[in-house]
């Protein structure tokens, strides 16, 4: 591959188009030159698949407040969120929800016009007295409706688009972010985007497990990126596995048919959520539902012919209703599961959604590096979104709270970035600047060896998938870390095939499967250590929350090497903005 | 196992002096099994040099139009068993040009999708609050909204191969999307766009975009009635 190099000069670069790296680009647009770079034509972030709703508390249909929702979340996050950060985006959430509206996006109404609003798992009135309407939604395509808007919205503010252009290494000098190497999909040509701030979007890693909800892009690249050159992956162990994925696919049902009032049944067409959860039932928090339904199952009261899932009813509020509140909804049972929703239950089961920890920041978006010691931050570069975590999931997220983080934390990320591009120079290059980067992608384009994506993802897929999912032990977890180990060594004896310079997909995968093997050992590591049940974290062996010892964010570094993890610790910010603290209490519904 | 027979149409510009078609026998390997799943199981265990676009793999992020025996539709939400043909040929989408294999460049297609200004134009200032609107309203925002930009639509239409300027109907249903939304202010400034002689007066009204369309919409019936809110100005 040619070593010839593109230079871009550019205020604010952001990688990652979905929601919070395009709201990020539409704010720095207004005030600087911004570029984004994309994997994928902004339109088609994985964004675009989110569907239930987006939280905020209007109290358009019912009371509301937005400390109700801060309490809700920190809960929700079995109290390993950092509660100024929980704080800073429930407080915001009203005033995003109208800037979102005014700028067009095509919110469902209630009859007097405003937006309207459904209930959601795990948001609650009064501190967890009852259910309270608090997801704003349009339809069942609300995180659609709200990416082409952004999309629309940044293309209005001038934003320089470079889609289809994949990232290849995070650029520093002496400690400083100033940029990012790019490979050109399209024409094989790589790009060097030298820029005073960058702003990190890349989105999930949930493809790394065999039953998932995620878009094929969703393989954690901007992690990987972002440990390579020091930073840490935080929480890294905590997944949500989202209760009602189509069985078989993975593809989501969303949650949003629980708040139009749909139940979960088991082999016996019991609505077993009402044991677990006895006020709230089947609108209790995702890690909950999961590991219900995961323990009905175990216990021999699954349904089908290896009564290995069970039923999501929703046909008893009406074929109209359903047309008119869930549409996609009924789309997707149709293709996926061959079940017409308006009449049969949908068959469920648990999918991996959605990676709550991420690159640390504060609530500024700014991206720390950190261990019990303290903090530092890392200038010039800032991280939004699923690939981030100013920590407003901790252990477990609540439905509607990811399109509300990358709403909040895109638009802060882009003022941030603008204010600190404003405020310094451009630092240059050093002189072999995206060496790394470069090293990397030849290595696989050259790539002449014996192993393949298929074998090697289907591998990798399947180990997490049993030992790294909704039930946990040290057994299967070292298991599990040894075979990434074996998978990691034929990355070293791998064949690329194709040897085009154009939309070379066998080279992207291959880039993409060394980013995964590289997560997948990061949180597997977390995982083993973490010897305590929390949120998503659940351990056969330790199944109780021990806050003495675990009440602390996970720092996973890499070695110098840049392969083996290094597990290190953070303090959780306890203290709020203005708030008093939510002490960590026993989480029951 | 069922198989199916796939021919594909291949063109790499870095080897190929032109275009030619490979054959591939896919298993189904289980009931419902996908288009999408087939382009994988030959990428992934047949032929890796083969490339196409895929994203979401449920119908909303719009990367994977592809063309089947004539047909413009989505590989991901596509059943092979519902093709009913034990021989599928497997075009990129057509009237666009083509990078390489299924991938075409789809440039023109978003820019083209830009120029109609696909956001809300406001003139007066914005309330404290939501800008209210009435559900019927919001309603007639649906079967407009919904796009997903995979450009099945446009790739289908005889005016859009013919004329390169041509804005297609994918442009003018999203036109449509703001001009009806009560929040937008807008139609003055859109509608000169709409009227030039590429826009709306070029669709014959032969209803390609609204056959090929995976959401089923109906773009027709925006530049319809596009063309009418046109003719009432003039009177």
């Amino acid at each position: 591959m040619s070593v010839k190099i593109e230079y871009h000069k550019f205020d604010v670069v952001v990688v990652g188009a979905g929601g919070a790296g395009l709201n990020a680009a539409q704010v720095a647009s207004q005030y600087c030159k911004t570029a984004v770079v994309s994997e994928v034509y902004p339109t088609r972030s994985h964004t675009i698949s989110a569907q239930g709703g987006i939280s905020a508390a209007l109290g358009n249909l019912e009371e509301d407040h937005w400390h109700w929702h801060m309490f809700d979340t920190v809960k929700g996050s079995d109290y390993l969120a950092d509660q100024d950060s929980c704080e800073y985006m429930t407080r915001l959430a009203p005033e995003m929800i109208i800037a979102l509206e005014h700028i067009g996006l095509p919110f469902s109404r209630t009859p007097e016009g405003k937006i309207a609003q459904r209930p959601f798992g795990g948001h609650t009135a009064e501190f967890g007295k009852r259910a309270v309407k608090r997801a704003c939604y349009a339809a069942d395509r609300t995180g659609h409706a709200m990416l082409k808007t952004l999309y629309e919205k940044s293309v209005d503010q001038g934003t320089h688009f470079y889609s289809e252009f994949y990232a290849l290494e995070l650029l520093m000098n002496e400690g400083q972010v100033n940029g990012v190497l790019c490979y050109d999909i399209q024409n094989g040509e790589l790009h060097i985007f030298n820029a005073k701030a960058v702003v990190f979007a890349t989105g999930g890693n949930c493809r790394v497990f065999q039953t998932n909800s995620n878009a094929h892009i969703n393989t954690g690249d901007g992690l990987a990126l972002a440990m390579r050159k020091g930073c840490s992956w935080s929480d890294a162990e905590f997944f949500q596995f989202h209760p009602t994925g189509i069985y078989g696919a993975g593809n989501l049902i969303t949650e949003g048919v629980r708040g139009e009032g749909g139940i979960l049944l088991n082999a016996q067409g019991e609505r077993f959520m009402e044991r677990y959860a006895p006020t709230i039932k089947d609108l209790a928090p995702r890690d909950i539902v999961s590991r219900s339904m995961a323990l009905e199952v175990l216990e021999g009261r699954g349904v089908g012919p290896n009564k290995d899932h069970v039923l999501l009813k929703i046909d008893h509020i009406g074929a109209e209703n359903i047309m008119e509140k869930l549409p996609g909804i009924h789309e997707l049972s149709l293709v996926f599961a061959g079940v017409d929703c308006t009449k049969e239950p949908i068959p469920v089961n648990p999918t991996a959604h959605y990676q709550n920890g991420g690159i640390p920041t504060n609530y500024h978006t700014q991206v720390i590096k950190g261990n019990m010691d303290g903090e530092e931050y890392v200038p010039g570069l800032f991280a939004a979104g699923e690939c981030a975590s100013a920590s407003v999931h901790g252990a477990n997220r609540l439905g509607t709270n990811s399109l509300l983080d990358l709403v909040v934390f895109g638009r802060t990320a882009g003022e941030q970035a603008a204010k600190y591009a404003a405020e310094n120079s451009l630092v240059g290059l050093v002189d072999n600047a995206g060496s790394e980067g470069v090293a990397n992608i030849n290595k696989y384009a050259n790539a002449n060896g014996k192993h393949t994506f298929g074998e090697i993802w289907g591998e990798l897929t399947d180990v997490m998938q049993k030992k790294m999912s909704v039930f946990r032990t040290e057994e299967l977890m070292t298991e599990c870390y040894a075979t990434l180990n074996e998978l990691e060594a034929k990355m070293d004896d791998y064949k690329v095939n194709d040897k085009s310079s154009v939309y070379n997909l066998d080279l992207i995968e291959a880039l993409e499967l060394n980013n995964m093997i590289l997560v997948a050992k990061a949180c597997t590591s977390a995982a083993i250590l973490r010897k305590e049940s929390r949120g998503g974290h659940f351990r056969d062996d330790y199944p109780d929350r021990d806050d003495a010892n675990f009440l602390k964010h996970t720092e996973v570094y890499l070695e110098e090497d840049l392969k083996t993890p290094r597990v290190d610790y953070r303090n959780v910010r306890q203290k709020p903005i203005s708030v008093e603290t939510f002490p960590p209490k026993p989480r029951v519904y | 196992m069922k198989t199916v027979t796939f021919e594909v149409f291949r063109y790499d510009p870095d080897k190929d002096k032109e275009a030619y078609y490979d054959t591939f026998q896919v298993e189904l390997r289980r009931p419902g099994y996908l288009l999408l799943d087939a382009l994988n199981q030959i990428k992934w265990e047949l032929d890796p040099t083969f490339t196409y676009r895929r994203s979401c793999r449920e119908g909303v992020c719009g990367s994977d139009g592809i063309n089947v025996n004539g047909v413009n539709m989505l590989s991901c939400m596509t059943k092979v068993e519902d093709l009913g043909s034990d021989h599928l040929v497997i075009q990129p989408l057509p009237g666009m040009n083509v990078m390489r294999d299924l991938v075409t460049d789809v440039d023109d297609f978003f820019n083209k999708f830009i120029t109609v200004k696909p956001y809300i134009i406001r003139k007066s200032p914005n309330p404290d609050k939501e800008i209210y609107q009435s559900p019927e309203d919001r309603k007639l925002l649906d079967g407009l909204y919904e796009c997903i930009l995979c450009g099945c639509c446009s790739s289908s239409c005889p005016s859009f191969w013919a004329d390169k300027k041509y804005l297609g109907p994918n442009a003018f249903l999203r036109a449509w999307r703001y001009i009806v939304d009560s929040r937008d202010e807008g139609a003055e400034e859109r509608l000169p766009i709409l009227n030039d002689k590429h826009g709306v007066w070029r669709c014959h009204t032969i209803y390609n975009c609204v056959e090929a369309c995976p959401k089923e919409l109906n773009p027709t019936d925006a530049i319809v009635k596009i063309r009418k809110m046109l003719l009432d100005q003039q009177i």
